[in-house]
Parts: C-alpha cells; structure tokens; sequence
C-alpha cells in the first residue's frame, strides 16, 4: 500500500509535492525537538544528575537556543504559506478554459452526474444523467457545477486530490483535469445522514474512444442507472 | 472571610451534594467528567469494533447500524470535548486549584459556583437522555452543520438533536458561570505579595481559558438559539429555501471551535508546567515567555477559524488568509514547546508517574502540532480535510491534553485531594499501557488518512479503493490498541479507589514544592488555610540557590 494513493488529476502532483515539503520541513522540527527532549530526559535524570542548577531562562547565552529556532520556524512558516497559497490558488481559485462542463447533485444519499453528451453542451437534449457513476474523458479539462438538494455534501474525489462541499442553495464551479484512465471511488466527504456511509460513486475516467462508446452505448439519451449497491 | 467557614458541623448533604466549597465542587466536575469519560470510552469501543470487524455483533451492544453509528460517532465526541475534557481540565482543576495556589479560602462567588455545577449535571442528563428518546441520539456529527442537523426530515432524530443542542447550550452557561468566577477570583483574591508573575503558571492557563472561552463562546450560543429555532419553529435561519445561509453556522461554529482547543490546550500546559518544574527540581524556563506565548496563542486563537472551511463554500481567496495566521500560530506554540523542553535543561528528573505523563505530554503532543501544519496549509487541506488524518491529528492533540496530562494533574494532586499517594507501581503500570497503546491506535489511522479514508463511514466495503485487505488489518490494530488503552484504565481506576483509605499517607508537601496548595494540610480543610499565607516570591524557585540547603523555596516562606 502506498502511503498516498495514486495521482490521477493534473494538480494531484502539486498537492503532493506541498505535502511533501511540509513533511520536510515539519518532520524536521518533530524529529529535533523530540531529540532533544530525549537526550534532557536521559542526560538530567536524578541518576546522572543529583542536583539541579539554577536557570531563570533569561540569561542571553540560554535564551539564544529559544530565539534563534524561533525565528528558523518563521521562515519555514513563510516558506510554507507560500506553497500553500500557490497550490490552492491553482486548485480552486485560478481555473483554466473548460473543454467540457459537468453538473454534480448531491442529495441522500447518492451523487447525481450530468454529462454534456456528444454535443458537449450542458442543458441539450443528449445529456446523460447518471446517478453514482461518473465517466470523464482523460487529458480533458472539466469545469463541475457543484449543487445539493439537501444538506451538506462534500463531493471528494481521492485519486485527483479534489474535495468541495456541496452547499443547498449555491452552485460552487471547480475544476479537474484527469490524466489517468483507470477507475476510482467518488466519496462524500461531509457527514449527510444515515446514508452517509454509503455514499460513494465510482469514477470512470476513459479514453477518447472508449469515452464515445460509452456515449453510444447509453444512446445519446439521458438514462438512469440503478442505484449502486 | 475565613471565620464564616469555622466549626460549625455540616450534614453529609450539606458537605458534599450542595456544598459551596470550591474543593467539593471540583471533585464533583471531576468525578462526573470521569463517568461521562467511561460513556464516552464505551461508545468508541462499539464503534471501532464496527469499523474492525464490520456487521458483527459487538459484545455488550449487539449489531451495530448505521444511525447508531452516526450517534455513537457524533456523542463521543461531544462528550469527550464538552463533558469530559472542559470539566475536567477547567472546572474540575481550575476550582480545586485556583484559591489552593493563590492562597485564599474560596472562590469569590461560591454560590455561583455551585450553580455552575447544578447547570452541569442537567447539562449532563439531558445528553444523557438524548439517546433514549424517539429515533435515538442525534447523529450529525458533533459539529452539528445544518440543514442536517436542523430539519428532522433530513437527520431523521427529531428528539436527539433537540436535546443534544439542549445540552450543549446549558453546558456554555455553566462554563461562563464558571469562568467569571475564576477570573474573579484571580483578580481579587490573591494571596498578599503574589504579584502577577508570582501566580503560578496553571492559574494563568485556567484563568486565560476562560477569558478565551468566554470570548468565544457568545456567537455559538447565538447560533445554537437559531438553530433551535429552525429545530422546533422552521425558522429557517439556516435554510437557503427560506434565504438563510447554512455555512453562518460553520462561522458562528469554528469561531467558538477554534479557541476551544486552546481553551482546553492552555490548562493542560499549565498543569504540565507545574509537573515538570516539580520532578525535574527545575525553574521554569522563561516564565514571562511562557505567559506572552500563551497569550499570544489565544489572540491569534480568534483569526484563524475558516480552516476548518478550505472546502466548505467560503469565498477561496479567504482561505488565503486563514493560511497564513494558522500557520503563524505554530510559531508561539513551537516557542512554548521549546521552553518547556529548556525547562528540562541541568534538572533532576524523578521518574514519578506524574513526572512521566507530564513528558509524555510534550512527547506525543509535538506530533499532534507539527501535522496540524498539512491541515492548516490551504493546499494540502483539500485533500486531507474530513479524512482520518484530520482525526488522527487532532487526537495527538486531545489525548495528550484531556487525557494524558489530567493523568499527570491526578497523580500529582491527589496528595491534596485526598491526603494519601497513590500506588507507583500500578501508575507506572498505567502509564505504559496507556500511552503504548495510544500510539498504536493512531499511527495506522495517519496512514489511513493518508490513503483517503474519510471519517464517519460505518462500513468501508462501499468503497473498492478502501476496503482493501491491508487498510483493514490497519484498522483492526487500531482497534486492537484501543482495547488494550481502555484495559489499561483498570489499575488506574483500582489505584484511585484503593488509594483513598490505603494509600501511604502524604503529609503536606510530598513532592517538596513550592507553591501555595502544598502549604494547607492534606486533605485541605473547609476554608483551605488556618492561617491565609503571605507569598514572598515565584512559583518555581528550584536549584541549587546560594545560601539554600534545600533545592526548593516555598512561596510562602520568608527570606
């Protein structure tokens, strides 16, 4: 099992990669301070030291081993921002020309797709409804309109690192852009009822080609599945 | 003062069910937080015996469905937080200790004190009484997001979630109760000479907990009088059919939420604090710095709400600014670890059991505060926000806090709360099994986390990618080290009840220190003090000090 499941979005890589600096940086901290908490613990036990000094802890040459890490935390604190900010700002703020739209309506307890159809326009007569399956075209840029008819739903998708509640009453756009064929789990992210567990949908993303017959096979009409499980 | 608490004879009723007197009513936040803490254990039990071995019959519950799941999710939480963490760390200790350590007879308002307690305990049965009623306890989750939790077509537990916000309301008024006392108190009663920096830090923590709390708490109760409102009338303050708005609620939520941790994280370092300086014959390391950090951290605790809403609907350029001021408040954080840590520095440290939880403290609650970081940077919050590695996160944050370090307070205090030590051996016993078996419950669950499992899911087998066979034997250590943590409370549970008649009897001071609780006889008196002690200087004057035979100077003894 690897510790982080497989990337198939375009920005999953860059969320990973700002998981990883922070690892760095945080595990870097984590491992230097419990070093030296461990050493006092040992070095200063009554057996090894059988009376204590005594330190206010302002003396300059003691304080300087409290300021100067102080201030190396601030500077990997900005260092983090700074990532933060740019994965986030490509993410969920700066969303590149869709070649493709999709409509995602959360209610309890399933997630319902709208699908463009062959005419890759939302809102004709060829979309395909699809409740719990959703099938996406690879190395295609999807804008999604976000909704609920409920309660809060929380549309997650592991694999592309994508997470956006579902809010009643708004209609919240995001984007993804998968580069990996293959199929994944569609979860709710956000506690929705006595369902919630059973919330999931799976994510079909296809080749071109395939993406077509999948479009041929369910006829250019809007169908319904069964629900899943 | 002091000669209204002189001889005269009390009833038992008068003693102990309706006293006044702020030791009884500590012990009585305290014993009440430890039995909510016993339900509160049970319900993880059942739940992760679901999550381990899904579909079976869990012993001393049965099958377990998905709206009990929901139900046992959501008030395990609630309780551990509002029930067990809040009366223990804050009620339980801040009464006990605060007119013990600053040297007076009681607090400045005891009835008020008591009726903080009253509110407390109906808090506490009304909760208690959720579960039984009608559809069962309210399921949706303990941050309560409406519409779910505010339209019972959707929640399906008309009562449950009516009683559960009961509840939770009555147990704020409590707390503010409380929390003016407290502050009170500090401000008017100390003992004389105890100068600001003379107060011993715990005090500090609690007093500044409350300020924090009471400081955050007036938007949720707000919020909790519109959410009954769209409960019991459809108000509809809260449903966007009716133009309301149900993220106000996640707004008014997190800006209590987020400086709750605090709340509850400033005692818990107070109490470590006092621990440490104790076993390791130390001076605390930089007094004033500890206290600027402190309050430092409970200021920026006030900007940085909206991480827990990355994702929830919030405009995403606010996301930006809540980055940076969580991400900024590792800074004092880090410093106060770092202090504490210096703290250690040329001591001599006793390996009491005491001592070992106060370190375990700073052990396990570093990484419970460097993943925070993932979780307050905005970009990686879109992955793991709602998965187990928040869970995982936040209790290597709680149990060092409520747990762990209230372990350490109990084996330290309870010289004075009862007059006799507790056995070492089965607190070393205790000790082991505790926090071993913490660390093996939640290490898999970071990596569960990680893998993309997310919370509040009775049964994984709805989903291919984490029903996998590895994630579940993950999930059965977990289990298995949950087991073993809730075992390991009964030498402890043993050790508290023995110890009250057969302990070794304590005397005063067993633990030479210097503060002014060690001062009152063991138990301590109605009234605390025969004679109310003057303080001449700092809590912490441990060390080798010139012309001083001991290693300790009372804050009561003059030079």
């Amino acid at each position: 099992m690897n510790f982080l499941i497989e990337q198939a979005s375009s920005f999953a890589a860059d969320i990973d990669g700002l998981i990883i600096i922070i690892a760095v940086l945080a595990g870097f901290w984590f491992f230097v301070a419990e070093f030296v908490l461990f050493y006092f613990i040992f070095k200063y036990s009554r057996k090894n030291q059988a009376q204590s000094e005594y330190i206010t802890g302002e003396e300059p040459e003691l304080v300087k081993w409290v300021h100067w890490p102080h201030i190396a935390v601030l500077v990997c604190d900005i260092v983090i921002i700074f990532f933060a900010v740019k994965v986030w700002y490509n993410v969920k703020q700066d969303f590149p020309q869709p070649d493709e739209t999709i409509r995602v309506v959360g209610y309890q307890w399933s997630w319902k797709f709208v699908h463009p159809g062959a005419d890759k326009q939302l809102g004709t007569e060829d979309d395909i409804e699809m409740i719990d399956e959703l099938h996406l075209k690879v190395n295609t840029t999807y804008h999604f309109k976000l909704e609920s008819e409920d309660v809060m739903h929380s549309f997650s998708i592991p694999v592309f690192r994508l997470k956006q509640d579902a809010v009643p009453g708004r209609v919240i756009t995001g984007w993804f852009k998968p580069i990996k064929t293959g199929q994944y789990d569609i979860q709710c992210a956000e506690m929705c009822g006595i369902g919630h567990g059973i919330m999931g949908s799976q994510l079909y993303v296809e080749s071109e080609e395939d993406h077509n017959k999948w479009i041929q096979s369910v006829n250019g009409q809007g169908e319904t599945l069964s629900q899943v499980q | 003062m002091s000669n209204d608490h002189d001889h005269h004879e009390q009833s038992i009723w008068e003693k102990y069910i309706f006293s006044v007197d702020h030791k009884v009513i500590g012990m009585q936040y305290l014993f009440t937080g430890m039995l909510m803490a016993l339900i509160g254990g049970f319900f993880v039990y059942v739940f992760r015996m679901q999550l381990a071995f899904p579909g079976a019959e869990v012993l001393g519950w049965g099958i377990v469905n998905s709206a009990e799941y929901n139900a046992l999710v959501t008030n395990h939480g609630s309780i551990m937080i509002f029930w067990v963490a809040m009366p223990v760390l804050i009620a339980a200790f801040g009464n006990f200790l605060i007119p013990l350590m600053i040297g007076c007879d009681d607090m400045v308002f005891p009835r008020l004190n008591r009726l903080s307690y009253q509110i407390f305990l109906i808090s506490a049965l009304v909760l208690i009484a959720s579960f039984f009623v009608q559809g069962g306890g309210f399921g949706g989750a303990w941050t309560a997001y409406p519409p779910l939790s505010a339209n019972a077509n959707y929640n399906l537990t008309p009562w449950g979630s009516i009683l559960w916000l009961v509840a939770v309301a009555l147990e704020f008024v409590a707390f503010l109760m409380g929390g003016i006392n407290f502050i009170t108190t500090l401000m008017n009663s100390r003992a004389p000479g105890m100068k600001m920096y003379d107060i011993p830090i715990v005090v500090w923590m609690i007093v500044l907990a409350s300020i924090l709390f009471m400081a955050s708490v007036g938007p949720l109760i707000a919020g909790a009088i519109m959410l009954l409102l769209d409960q019991t009338m459809s108000i509809g303050f809260f449903d966007p059919a009716k133009g309301g708005d149900p993220v106000l609620w996640q707004h008014l939520f997190w800006f209590f939420g987020h400086p709750e941790v605090y709340v509850v994280l400033l005692p818990a370092m107070g109490i470590v604090a006092e621990v440490m300086t104790t076993f390791s014959r130390k001076k605390l390391f930089a007094y004033k710095t500890v206290l600027n950090t402190a309050i430092a951290t409970g200021i920026l605790s006030f900007f940085v709400w909206a991480h827990h809403q990355f994702v929830s609907g919030i405009d995403p350029r606010m996301a930006n600014i809540f980055t940076v001021t969580t991400v900024i408040i590792s800074i004092p954080i880090a410093e106060m670890c770092f202090v504490y840590i210096a703290t250690l520095y040329k001591g001599s440290i006793e390996f009491t059991t005491a001592m070992l939880f106060a370190l375990a403290f700073l052990v396990e609650f570093l990484l419970g505060g460097v993943t925070g970081i993932f979780l307050g940077a905005s970009g990686s919050d879109i992955y793991f926000h709602d998965t187990y590695f928040v869970l995982a996160h936040f209790h290597y944050t709680f149990v060092p806090i409520a747990i762990i370090s209230v372990f350490a307070a109990i084996y330290y205090w309870y010289p004075k709360m009862f007059g006799r030590l507790m056995n070492e051996t089965l607190g070393k016993i205790h000790f082991w099994g505790t926090v071993i078996s913490f660390n093996i419950i939640f290490i898999p669950l970071f990596i569960l986390g990680a893998s993309g499992q997310h919370r509040r899911i009775y049964n994984y087998e709805n989903f291919p990618q984490l029903a996998t066979d590895g994630m579940q034997n993950l999930r059965v250590v977990a289990t298995m080290g949950l087991i073993a943590m809730l075992v390991s409370q009964i030498p402890f549970l043993y050790n508290f009840v023995t110890s009250w008649k057969k302990g070794k009897i304590a005397g005063n001071n067993p633990w030479k220190a210097n503060t002014l609780e060690w001062v009152a006889t063991s138990p301590a008196p109605h009234g605390n003090f025969k004679e109310l002690p003057t303080c001449y200087r700092g809590p912490y004057e441990y060390g080798k000090m010139e012309g001083r035979k001991d290693d300790y100077w009372p804050q009561n003894e003059e030079s």
